[in-house]
C-alpha cells in the first residue's frame, strides 16, 4: 500500500465520507439531462461561493461605519494593491449571479421542473431568488455613498406606505430616526451574517433535493407527469436511458462555471469596481440617486404610477408577485412539461421577460426626471434665433432662464419628460400656449405666478416661431374670421397676430 | 474501502439469534411508545430547553425592538441660524445637526432643509425629501418650482404639488423662533408614516398647507 493511500485510508476510515460522494457523483440521472440548458444552477452556486470569498477579503479592510465606510471604500480602490478588483469582482459577481438565478428560474420554469415532486424545490428556490435579491440590495447600502443613501431613502419611502405600523417599520430598517450609523450597522450585519447564512443553508438544502429527487428529465410533449406513476417513471428513464452525473452531465456545469468566473473577472478588469460616488452626505443635494440594476425595474414602474394607485400597487405588487411564483408548483404539479404544450406558461413568461426588459431600459435613460442643468448648458440652436425679432429672443431667454428646458427638449437637447417643442407651433395656437403656460396643465406645472405678462409675451413670440419652414403654425380659426371681417376664408398659413 | 466491511462499529460487532433478539427488546423499551424514565427525562430536557428559550427569547426581541420608539423620544427642537439669515420672499437652504445622535454617523447627522420666508415673522420650512419616494428636491428661484432628480415630482414655491406622481405637496417642519433664532421640530426622516397619515393625503387640486411633524 502506498503511502498516500494509506494516508487517504486514515482519513477515510474516520469521515467515513467515501461512500456518499460515490453515490451523488454516480448517481444516474436521464442522458438528455446533460445538456447546456442545465446548467445555470451550478453557475449560481459557483458565483455564491465567490461572493463569499471575495466578500470575505473585502471584509478584512472596509470599515461598516458610516463616518469611515465610504472613506475606507476609497482606500480599497486607491491605496491597496488591487483592491479595486476585488471590488470590482464582487460587484461584478454579484451582477451576475443575480442574472444567472433569474435565468435559472426561467429555464426550470420552462422546463416544467417545478412539477411533482420537486414543488419544494422550486419553493426553496423562490426564496433563495428573494435572498438573493436581498444581499444585491443590502450591497448597494454597504457601499456607503450617495446612491446608497437616497437609495435606502426610497426603500424607507416605501416602507413607510405599510398601513398602521409602517412608521415602526421604518424605525426597525433604519435602527433609528434617520439613516445614519445605526443604519449602516444593521445593513453590515444582514449582509454579512444573516442573509449569507441563510443562503448557504437553503442553497444546500436546494441541492440536496435536487440530488435526491434526481435531475428534472428533458420535457417531451406528451409525457405527462402523474403523481401515481412519476417516480417510477423517472427511475426507468434514468435506469434505462441514464449515464452517471459524473462526468457526463458535470463537465459541461464545470465548464460554464469556468466560463462565468471568467466573464465576472474580465469585466471586472476591464469595467472595473462600481463606485463609491459621491460622499453620503445628504446636505450635497445635486445628486441624481439610482438603484443598481437588479431594481432599476421597480424604480421606473414607480414613476409610471398614478398617485391614487401609488400606495395600493406598492403594497400589494410584492405580496402578489412573491404570493405567485409560490403558488407556481402547486397550481400545476401535474400535467405536461414541454414547453410546446403549456403557451400560457411560454407567454407569462415572454411577458415578464418583455416588461422586465423595457421598464430597466427606461430607468437607465430616465425620461421622466427633469434635466436639472439642461436650463444653463444647453443651447438653443442657431438657426431658431436666426433673424429673429427682439422680442422673439426675450422669449428665447426666458425659455432659458425659466428652466422650461430642464423638461422640454429644443434641438434634441434638453429633459423629456414633457413634449419637445420643436414644431410646437404647429400644435397649439399663440393663445393655446399662453393658457397652457399660464395654467399648466396635465404634467406641467401653471407658471402664472412666476411669470409676468410682457415675459408671457415673449414667451409665446419666441414658441411661435418653432414650426418647420414648408408647414404653418396653427391657428386658430374663429378668431381669424372675426378679426378679417367674417367674409371669405383666410389664406392658408397667414395668421393675424 | 466499503463501510460494511468494517468490524471497528461497535453496534455491528454482535451478530447472531441472541443479539438479534435483545435488539428487539431494547428497540421496544426505547421506543417514542414506551413510557420510561428516559423518555421522561428527554421530555423533561425539552421543557427545561424551551422555558430556558423563552426567557432568552424575552430580553432578545426586546433588544430587536429598541428603535422603535413614539415621534417625541426622537424629534427636539434644533435651530437653524438667526432669522436674519433668511431674507424676506427668498427660499434658501439650511442644514441642522439632527438631534439623536451617535459618534459614528459621520455625515449623515447633517440634514438639510428649505426655508421658505414670506414675510417678516411668516416662515414655512420644507423638507428637502421629495413626498414621492424621498429624494432631494431642488429649488429653482428663476421659476420657483422645487424639481426632484428621481421621477420628476414638481412643487411650487409653497410647497404645494405642481405635477408628477408625489400624492401631497412637500413635508414641512413645525417651526417657532425664539430669540431672534428660528428653529424647528425635527429629528426624523420624514416620510407619509411618520408625518401625514395616508388618509389625509391631499388630492390634486386641493392641497392644503399641512403641519406636519418632521
Amino acid at each position: 500500500m502506498s503511502r498516500m493511500k494509506r494516508i487517504y485510508d486514515w482519513f477515510e476510515q474516520r469521515l467515513q465520507i467515501e461512500g456518499p460522494v460515490r453515490e451523488a457523483v454516480l448517481h444516474k440521472v436521464p442522458r438528455n439531462t446533460a445538456s447546456w440548458w442545465y446548467v445555470f444552477g451550478s453557475a449560481a452556486f459557483t458565483l455564491l461561493i465567490l461572493q463569499v470569498v471575495t466578500g470575505i477579503l473585502l471584509a478584512l479592510v472596509y470599515v461598516p461605519s458610516a463616518a469611515q465606510a465610504w472613506e475606507s471604500l476609497n482606500v480599497l480602490n486607491h491605496q491597496i494593491p488591487l483592491g479595486w478588483f476585488l471590488r470590482a469582482v464582487h460587484a461584478w459577481g454579484s451582477n451576475f449571479m443575480v442574472a444567472v438565478v433569474f435565468i435559472h428560474m426561467a429555464q426550470v420554469f420552462l422546463f416544467g421542473a417545478y412539477k411533482f415532486p420537486r414543488e419544494l424545490t422550486w419553493t426553496v428556490g423562490v426564496f433563495l431568488l428573494l435572498l438573493t435579491l436581498g444581499m444585491a440590495f443590502s450591497g448597494q447600502v454597504l457601499r456607503f455613498d450617495q446612491d446608497a443613501y437616497w437609495g435606502l431613502g426610497i426603500g424607507v419611502f416605501i416602507m413607510a406606505r405599510v398601513p398602521l405600523i409602517g412608521g415602526q417599520l421604518v424605525h426597525l430598517l433604519l435602527g433609528g430616526p434617520i439613516i445614519a450609523g445605526a443604519t449602516l450597522s444593521r445593513f453590515f450585519t444582514l449582509h454579512v451574517f444573516i442573509i449569507p447564512g441563510t443562503l448557504l443553508f437553503l442553497a444546500a438544502v436546494h441541492i440536496w433535493m435536487v440530488l435526491k429527487l434526481g435531475v428534472n428529465e428533458w420535457p417531451m410533449p406528451g409525457r405527462v407527469v402523474h403523481r401515481e406513476t412519476y417516480i417510477a417513471e423517472y427511475n426507468k428513464l434514468a435506469h434505462d436511458d441514464g449515464i452517471p452525473f459524473v462526468p457526463g452531465a458535470f463537465w459541461k456545469d464545470l465548464v460554464f462555471s469556468g466560463a462565468v468566473l471568467a466573464a465576472v473577472f474580465v469585466c471586472a478588469l476591464v469595467l472595473g469596481p462600481s463606485g463609491p460616488g459621491g460622499q453620503p452626505d445628504p446636505s450635497i443635494i445635486q445628486t441624481v440617486p439610482k438603484p443598481d440594476f437588479p431594481f432599476l425595474w421597480i424604480y421606473s414602474v414607480l414613476s409610471f404610477l398614478p398617485p391614487s394607485l401609488e400606495t395600493p400597487f406598492i403594497l400589494i405588487a410584492p405580496i402578489a408577485m412573491i404570493a405567485g411564483l409560490l403558488a407556481v408548483p402547486f397550481v400545476a404539479s401535474e400535467g405536461e412539461k414541454s414547453w410546446h404544450r403549456r403557451p400560457v406558461a411560454v407567454l407569462a413568461l415572454t411577458t415578464v421577460a418583455v416588461a422586465w426588459a423595457v421598464f430597466t431600459h427606461l430607468g437607465m435613460y430616465t425620461p421622466w426626471s427633469p434635466h436639472m442643468n439642461a436650463w444653463s448648458g444647453d443651447p438653443i440652436p442657431v438657426r431658431y434665433l436666426r433673424e429673429a425679432t427682439p422680442l422673439v429672443r426675450q422669449g428665447a431667454v426666458i425659455f432659458e432662464s425659466k428652466q422650461c428646458r430642464n423638461c422640454h427638449q429644443i434641438g434634441g437637447h434638453g429633459g423629456e419628460r414633457g413634449p419637445a417643442l420643436d414644431d410646437i407651433a404647429t400644435r397649439m395656437t399663440p393663445d393655446q400656449m399662453r393658457f397652457k403656460v399660464v395654467t399648466g396643465g396635465g404634467n406641467m406645472p401653471a407658471f402664472g405666478k412666476n411669470l409676468s405678462p410682457p415675459e408671457i409675451e415673449a414667451l409665446v413670440a419666441f414658441l411661435e416661431t418653432l414650426h418647420p419652414a414648408n408647414e404653418p403654425p396653427a391657428a386658430d380659426a374663429a378668431q381669424r374670421a372675426i378679426e378679417t371681417g367674417g367674409g371669405a376664408p383666410p389664406p392658408v398659413g397667414g395668421h393675424s397676430y | 474501502m466499503n463501510p460494511d466491511e468494517r468490524s471497528d462499529n461497535p453496534e455491528k460487532a454482535s451478530t447472531g439469534p441472541e443479539a438479534g433478539a435483545a435488539r428487539e427488546q431494547a428497540s421496544e423499551r426505547d421506543g417514542p411508545a414506551a413510557v420510561s424514565r428516559r423518555w421522561l427525562l428527554l421530555k423533561a430536557g425539552i421543557a427545561l430547553n424551551g422555558l430556558v428559550g423563552v426567557a432568552m427569547a424575552i430580553p432578545i426581541i426586546r433588544y430587536l425592538l429598541w428603535p422603535v420608539r413614539k415621534d417625541a423620544a426622537y424629534n427636539s427642537w434644533v435651530s437653524l441660524g438667526r432669522t436674519s439669515e433668511f431674507p424676506v420672499g427668498e427660499t434658501r437652504l439650511a442644514n441642522f445637526r439632527t438631534p439623536w445622535t451617535r459618534p459614528w454617523d459621520g455625515q449623515t447627522d447633517h440634514v438639510p432643509c428649505y426655508v421658505r420666508r414670506e414675510g417678516s415673522a411668516q416662515f414655512t420650512v420644507f423638507a428637502i425629501n421629495c413626498a414621492h419616494l424621498g429624494c432631494p428636491v431642488r429649488w429653482f428661484p428663476q421659476s420657483q418650482l422645487f424639481m426632484c432628480p428621481c421621477h420628476g415630482g414638481v412643487y411650487y414655491a409653497d410647497g404645494s404639488r405642481a405635477s408628477g406622481p408625489p400624492e401631497r405637496g412637500l413635508f414641512t417642519y413645525p417651526h417657532r423662533i425664539t430669540g431672534g433664532n428660528l428653529e424647528i421640530d425635527a429629528g426624523q426622516m420624514p416620510t407619509l408614516s411618520n408625518t401625514a397619515k395616508l388618509t389625509n393625503i391631499a388630492t390634486p387640486g386641493e392641497e392644503e398647507g399641512c403641519s406636519c411633524r418632521g
